[in-house]
């Protein structure tokens, strides 16, 4: 120890692991959340691409009135909203693995990973906002619906 | 090896499209008329081609993501982790014979 000087990191034993990271706590949080996130999304993309990309026409019926119709349930809304939050947290969590990994200079990756907190922040507000402050029957100045509502907001009318 | 680096660079290319792509879903929040328009160029054959490339980023990222689950907990799937690498591909050759059809004929008119 004698030769060493103080500025030696003290490093703990790592258990390694098969995927080849090695483990602490918050990298063993980490690595369970991108697990455990990674199931349930399969299961919600998959959803989400079945049902607006693949049943109906496809892309071809996507348009306000379709995100309307949609939004008219709680159900879709807490599903975008779960998906928006774990897949935001899964990308940037993986993106902060792969920052670690390629960018070499300290202050490269902390640039980068304040870059990467912010886009990930606004993201999930602004999504979440998006979610739950929509409005299916816009109005104009004048007070008449805007072009491109659903049919069904002449009725509530 | 090769399976390491597609799942990361499918996972970095959704990363990247999420975030468009709640931007884009935020028009609805501008007008009804904006929303349609941005969402009617993706009705294009170009976007409809970027489209069937995003399904297999999602399809390739996804099984793989699975076999890493199991590779890694499951004793049985590491012994058997090179057969599962085919079983990835296979589902999803399978996926996407069965959405590029019926995606492509939604894009290219028809049906
Ligand atoms: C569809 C279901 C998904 C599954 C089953 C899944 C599974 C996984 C797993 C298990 C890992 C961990 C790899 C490791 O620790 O070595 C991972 C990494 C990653 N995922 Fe996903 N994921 C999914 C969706 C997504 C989505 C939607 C995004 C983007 C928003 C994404 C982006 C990433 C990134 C950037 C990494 C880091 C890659 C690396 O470190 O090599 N994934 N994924
Ligand atoms: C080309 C394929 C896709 C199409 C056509 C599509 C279409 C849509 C549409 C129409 C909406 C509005 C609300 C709804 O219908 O539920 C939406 C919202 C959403 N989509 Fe997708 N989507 C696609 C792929 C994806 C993928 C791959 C992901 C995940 C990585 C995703 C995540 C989301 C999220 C989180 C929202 C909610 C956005 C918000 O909070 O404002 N989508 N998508």
């Amino acid at each position: 120890m004698s030769t060493a000087d103080a500025t030696t990191p003290v490093v703990e034993p790592l258990r390694p692991i098969r995927s080849g990271r090695s483990r602490n706590h918050a990298e063993q949080w980490s690595w369970l959340f991108m697990r455990g996130s990674g199931v349930l999304l399969l299961v919600l993309i998959f959803t989400h691409l079945f049902i607006n990309l693949f049943s109906g026409d496809g892309v071809n019926q996507i348009d306000f009135a379709f995100v309307a119709g949609k939004w008219a349930s709680p159900v879709w809304k807490i599903w975008d909203f779960v998906m928006l939050v774990l897949a935001m947290i899964h990308g940037g969590n993986g993106m902060r693995l792969l920052i670690n990994d390629y960018a070499r200079e300290t202050w490269m990756r902390k640039t980068l990973k304040t870059l990467l907190t912010a886009c990930v922040a606004t993201i999930v507000v602004l999504g979440s906002l998006v979610i739950f402050t929509f409005d299916p029957c816009p109005l104009d100045a004048s007070g008449d619906l805007l072009p491109g509502v659903p049919t069904f907001c002449e009725d509530v009318r | 090896m090769w399976m390491w680096v597609v799942h990361r660079t499918t996972g970095v290319a959704i990363f990247f499209f999420l975030v468009v792509h709640v931007l884009d879903t935020a028009l609805v929040r501008v007008s009804p008329e904006a929303y349609n328009d941005v969402i009617g160029t993706y009705k294009t054959p170009i976007y409809g081609i970027v489209e069937a490339g995003l399904v297999a980023a999602i399809a390739l990222h996804a099984f793989n993501g699975i076999r890493i689950i199991l590779v890694d907990t499951w004793p049985w799937a590491l012994k058997h982790q090179r057969a599962l690498v085919w079983v990835v591909w296979g589902l999803f050759a399978l996926l996407m014979i069965g959405f590029l059809p019926r995606h492509l004929s939604h894009v290219f008119g028809g049906a």
